[in-house]
């Protein structure tokens, strides 16, 4: 007879399958973060001088702030003088022109990844911004998203081209000085995607950007820019692998939503970054800011998460809900296995009449994995009307992982229904013996449990999303569940 | 079909089957009567495989081979069926998702063409009728908020769609009203076949006049201490089994047929 426990703790317990690394020459400056660092990445890029400033002062607002320490994390310190800031494949350098021009060790990373671009993109019909290490090395679909007004193209780009949008936008949603990590990637962000849909259109493909890390010890710093004009609608899509690697690797991204009157924005996640080896080695640290601003009236922001990698999570995708009747949704499953630690949740503020926010937030904690629910709603004094529905729900498998919730309701008006749900329960064994005794394998039954307990927030993703997740969270859970 | 033979088993430290002997043919109905703590439930999960009782010593034999051997999923492909006494809930998992995943697994395990969605609707709403089921059930989620009766009689619905050589009902009786008994009485008795053995499990004799069995076995601390034909079973009832205790010990009888 097998012993569920180990059965469980070898699925569990499977290696990163995405680890590998692409041998591309990078282009990086030295290690280590000063004023000058600051000014060489803002040359490299050819950037306006208002952006140079605009960093300039973000670094200064860095330098007076302190990582940090309320989340349920745990990490040595990190040298931030120990960092590569920028990094850009050479072969970037004069620009493909078409995917023949791209690196093909570019491409084969890709394939490996089971994204081949071309037919993918083309298959599903979405365009891919995709982005290696800091550059853009390769940008579909432009020109027929440009017909309708669209413009999807990195930030640098858009920089270049639409430099009065960034400067009419950046930031406003997610200040500077927010936190430490805001602060640190507005000072060095190298790249990211930017999206502006025009009023009136709805942007005819789901747009989707593939991250990935890749040069050794450097940053990432993505910053990422959205925009819905009035009456406009928008779904992005965000997934990521990284290759094996030893060193802890910090990626603090900042992404930006603006939804104008009547707008709407659906922005998704597929998050696999590598997430250290079994004894927690290694790994992402993924320290990210990520709000959307319902800036219109009838607005509406959802953000949709599956988050199954890095080393450690931080992160709150938020929506501000300033346009009266505005929408702002919270879908999340974080699976958390081996030593992966997560603090992640939401922040809903309403602050427009009527408004309406959801959350529903799926925790799966497994090996050591330790997992947190941080959620704040706020509902200040003149959201009349306002109401919010929050569901956190926690899976555990195993005996030794954790997860907690720390829910935290702000109501100044008396008008306002909030109501909040918490559970937490366990992949039990009657569970699984149950599934097993009807000629279930200990890993489908597993994965069918997990998927089951999931099933709420996948049917928020898009379809061929949804599938990829769901294979994820089994790949993921492999040799781990118990 | 099956053959037990001196079988021991424990729970943690404590020993609770200690020399069971039990045979099973082809086509027969066998009840496993006994008090609370008798080793009932332990037999069960020792024949499914459930890692929480360890067989000490002893064997079960399964169509000619060593039960004890395979995994719980192998068992179960090899159609070894047990019906729960506490069916659990899984949520979020749809009925029909965990029954054609189940009949596909057994499928390929014999090597058969795992079944489309829709020949495999058209195979379990067949089953339904029998079981009296709203078609609605399907899409609920495993259990999840069904009462005590239709959670009976989902066990009994995936007896009939996994058609198992052996079946185990675990107190199936447990929790049900007279009408929801008679249902599923009934839909196990329409799965009475001359392939196919059933060992029923009950701590009252009230299920057995709806599923009348081809003998009767008295399990009394961990050992069969009586068998009999369908007429033990009443004998227990007048007695109760504090008639068996009285018993020498020792005065195991021959068993199985």
């Amino acid at each position: 007879m097998t012993n569920t426990t180990s059965t469980l703790e070898e699925i569990i317990s499977q290696e990163y399958q995405h680890g590998f690394e692409t041998a591309v020459e990078a282009d990086a400056i030295p290690r280590g973060l000063s004023e000058e660092t600051v000014r060489v990445i803002s040359a490299k890029k050819n950037e306006p001088e208002f952006l140079l400033e605009w960093r300039l002062a973000a670094y200064r607002r860095w330098l007076e702030m302190t990582p940090p320490e309320w989340a349920s994390v745990h990490h040595p310190a990190i040298d931030y003088q120990d960092i590569i800031y920028y990094s850009a494949p050479k072969s970037q350098k004069d620009g493909p022109k078409s995917l023949d021009e791209v690196d093909p060790e570019l491409l084969k990373t890709y394939e490996k990844l089971g994204i081949p671009l071309h037919e993918r993109a083309i298959l599903a019909g979405v365009a891919v911004d995709a982005v290696f290490d800091s550059v853009s090395v390769a940008t579909t679909f432009k020109d027929k998203l440009a017909e309708k007004g669209i413009i999807f193209c990195s930030f640098s780009e858009a920089v270049q081209h639409h430099p009065e949008l960034v400067r009419q936008y950046l930031g406003s949603v997610v200040p500077v000085q927010d936190n430490f990590y805001a602060a640190l990637n507005s000072a060095v962000f190298s790249d990211g995607s930017f999206v502006y849909i025009p009023p009136g259109v709805r942007c005819p493909m789901e747009l989707s950007t593939y991250f990935r890390i890749n040069a050794k010890n450097t940053g990432q710093f993505e910053r990422t820019l959205i925009i819905a004009d009035r009456d406009a609608y928008v779904s992005y899509l965000e997934g990521c692998t990284a290759p094996m690697r030893d060193e802890n690797q910090l990626h603090a991204a900042v992404v930006e939503l603006v939804a104008l009157e009547n707008a709407q924005i659906k922005y998704s996640t597929v998050q696999n970054w590598y997430p250290g080896d079994k004894e927690g080695r290694g790994g992402i640290y993924n320290f990210v800011t990520k709000r959307g601003d319902c800036r219109g009236a009838h607005s509406k922001i959802s953000w949709t998460q599956v988050e199954t990698g890095s080393a450690i999570t931080w992160k709150y995708p938020s929506v501000i809900l300033r346009g009266d009747h505005s929408v702002g949704e919270f879908y999340s499953v974080a699976l958390t296995n081996h030593r992966q630690q997560a603090d992640t949740g939401t922040k809903m503020i309403h602050m427009g009449k009527n408004t309406r926010s959801t959350i529903i937030s799926k925790g799966i904690s497994a090996g050591h994995g330790h997992q947190a629910y941080r959620g704040l709603v706020r509902i200040a004094r003149a959201a009349t009307g306002a109401r919010n529905y929050t569901q956190c729900d926690s899976l555990l498998l195993g005996d030794k992982c954790a997860a907690h919730t720390f829910p935290y309701i702000e109501v100044k008006n008396a008008s306002a229904k909030v109501e909040h749900e918490a559970s937490t329960s366990r992949i039990g064994e009657d569970q699984l013996f149950f599934c097993r005794q009807r000629g279930l394998s200990a890993e489908d039954a597993v994965s069918m449990i997990v998927n089951g307990f999931c099933k709420e927030v996948f049917k928020e993703l898009p379809m061929e999303f949804a599938v990829e997740a769901q294979k994820l969270l089994g790949v993921s859970l492999e040799g781990s569940v118990g | 079909m099956l053959i037990i033979k001196d079988l021991h088993a424990s729970v943690g430290d404590k020993p609770i089957l200690k020399g069971i002997n039990l045979e099973v043919k082809a086509g027969e109905v066998h009840a496993i009567m006994g008090p609370n703590g008798s080793g009932k439930s332990t037999l069960s999960n020792v024949l499914a495989g459930r890692e929480n009782a360890t067989v000490t010593s002893g064997s079960v034999l399964y169509q000619d081979r060593d039960l004890l051997a395979l995994d719980v999923e192998e068992r179960a492909r090899e159609g070894v069926f047990l019906a729960f006494q506490y069916p659990v809930e899984i949520p979020g998992v749809g009925n029909v998702y965990l029954l054609k995943a189940a009949l596909n697994a057994q499928r390929k395990h014999r090597g058969l063409p795992e079944l489309d969605a829709m020949d495999f609707l058209a195979l379990v709403k067949d089953k339904m009728k029998l079981m009296e089921m709203n078609e609605t059930m399907l899409y609920r989620s495993v259990n999840e908020g069904f009462s005590g009766g239709e959670k009976k009689r989902n066990e009994i619905l995936q007896m009939a769609v996994l058609e198992p050589r052996l079946a185990i009902l675990d107190e199936t009786d447990s929790g049900l009203d007279i009408d929801a008994l008679k249902i599923v009485a009934n839909g196990v008795n329409s799965l009475r076949a001359p392939d196919r053995s059933m060992i029923m499990v009950t701590h009252y004799q009230r299920l057995l006049d709806y599923i009348k069995p081809d003998y009767v076995h008295v399990l009394a601390e961990g050992r069969i201490v009586r068998s009999g034909g369908p007429e033990l079973a009443h004998e227990l009832e007048k007695h109760g089994y504090a008639w068996i205790g009285d018993e020498p010990a020792g005065a195991e009888v021959k068993h199985g047929s």
